[in-house]
């Protein structure tokens, strides 16, 4: 199965998915997770292919004016700041409601023992 | 991350003290973006993982399967893994961006290995590529733990009883690979041809390699 063309059209205007031999290749995890959730957010018609594409764009442009390697190892981190940026700009996910999953995260996997799944639930401050 | 270090001194939390650092920044931040938008219903995790599952098995677990090769054709890397697996790997090129330190753990007909952890950091991805969404599952671990043979009958490995399981915890620190036995019938093959009978699963102990005479049939046909 292979992801739709679509998204490697919109991404090659701006900066070409890299891709090996049998498709994309991903160098961590959570970069394959990034790339997995901007599919299915598309097909849910969230977001259209162009609006992705300005998206990426925007964040590379950042990158580049903050002084990025430009090496292509950081590509999945502009990937994933274009897609914080479009959902929060969506109403999706707002930035501070990021903000604050992501910390509340972090003091679920302190709190969590090893071998366990870090679960939202174990965040000692809790949620709201 | 600032404030980690003081905390790891404490003595209070050296039970804790796995995790410490087990998400990195990046992690972090995929896994809070994930957690809102499945809590608002746009997004659904098994089709994520679904997606992701469908990539997992070109990105990573060829390392691996030419380690395992290697390992079978030549005996003086074979040496080499046995002493020390993580210089053994990294010396093929696969290197890990989290220092992590491996461990090659070796079927026997007495012994099988498994390797668990509900952690997707906790996992080789250097040498096995994406964690398969069942490796990350609660009941996974619990259940490789108290029922090896149980979880082994479902994934369809069935071994001799007299053969023991062991089963390994990965860490953040170190991570196991599991050296299946190389196939009967395959004397002779090239490192190439051996590397297409390692799965990914049978890296992980939850699996055997392909059989010979089956990759054989397959190859001869059109």
């Amino acid at each position: 199965m292979n992801p739709p063309d679509d998204v490697f059209a919109a991404a090659a205007k701006v900066a070409p998915i890299p891709v090996g031999a049998d498709g994309p290749v991903f160098s961590s995890p959570w970069e394959a997770q990034a790339f997995a959730m901007t599919l299915r957010l598309h097909e849910r018609g969230l977001f259209t292919w162009r609006e992705w594409a300005q998206a990426l764009a925007e964040a590379i442009r950042k990158a580049q004016a903050a002084g990025d390697a430009d090496d292509g190892s950081t590509y999945y981190a502009h990937w994933l700041a274009a897609l914080e940026t479009l959902v929060a700009e969506k109403g999706l996910a707002p930035a501070d409601a990021l903000a604050e999953r992501r910390a509340a995260l972090e003091r679920a996997a302190r709190a969590t023992p090893h071998g366990q799944p870090i679960l939202l639930e174990n965040d000692p401050l809790g949620r709201r | 991350m600032s404030g980690d270090h003081g905390r790891r001194h404490g003595a209070h939390d050296h039970h804790h003290h796995d995790h410490e650092g087990a998400l990195s920044p990046m992690d972090l931040r995929v896994r809070a973006l994930e957690s809102i938008l499945v809590e608002k219903g746009y997004v659904d995790p098994a089709a994520v993982d679904e997606l992701i599952e469908t990539y997992e098995s070109r990105v990573g677990p060829r390392n691996g399967a030419r380690v395992v090769a290697k390992a079978w054709a030549d005996p003086a890397f074979r040496e080499r893994l046995r002493a020390d697996a993580t210089e053994a790997i990294v010396s093929l090129g696969y290197i890990g961006r989290q220092g992590e330190h491996m461990v090659a753990v070796w079927n026997t007909p007495d012994e099988h290995n498994m390797v668990v952890c509900t952690l997707c950091s906790c996992y080789p991805w250097t040498v096995l590529g994406l964690p398969p969404t069942w490796y990350k599952s609660a009941p996974y671990r619990s259940r490789a733990v108290l029922d090896p043979r149980g979880v082994l009958a479902e994934f369809g490995v069935a071994l001799p009883p007299e053969t023991r399981i062991r089963v390994w915890d990965s860490t953040a620190e170190i991570r196991y690979l599991v050296i299946p036995m190389r196939p009967e019938g395959t004397q002779g093959w090239s490192e190439e041809a051996l590397a297409g009978l390692v799965t990914r699963d049978s890296m992980i102990g939850t699996g055997l390699p392909h059989d010979p005479a089956s990759v054989a049939a397959a190859e001869s046909g059109p």
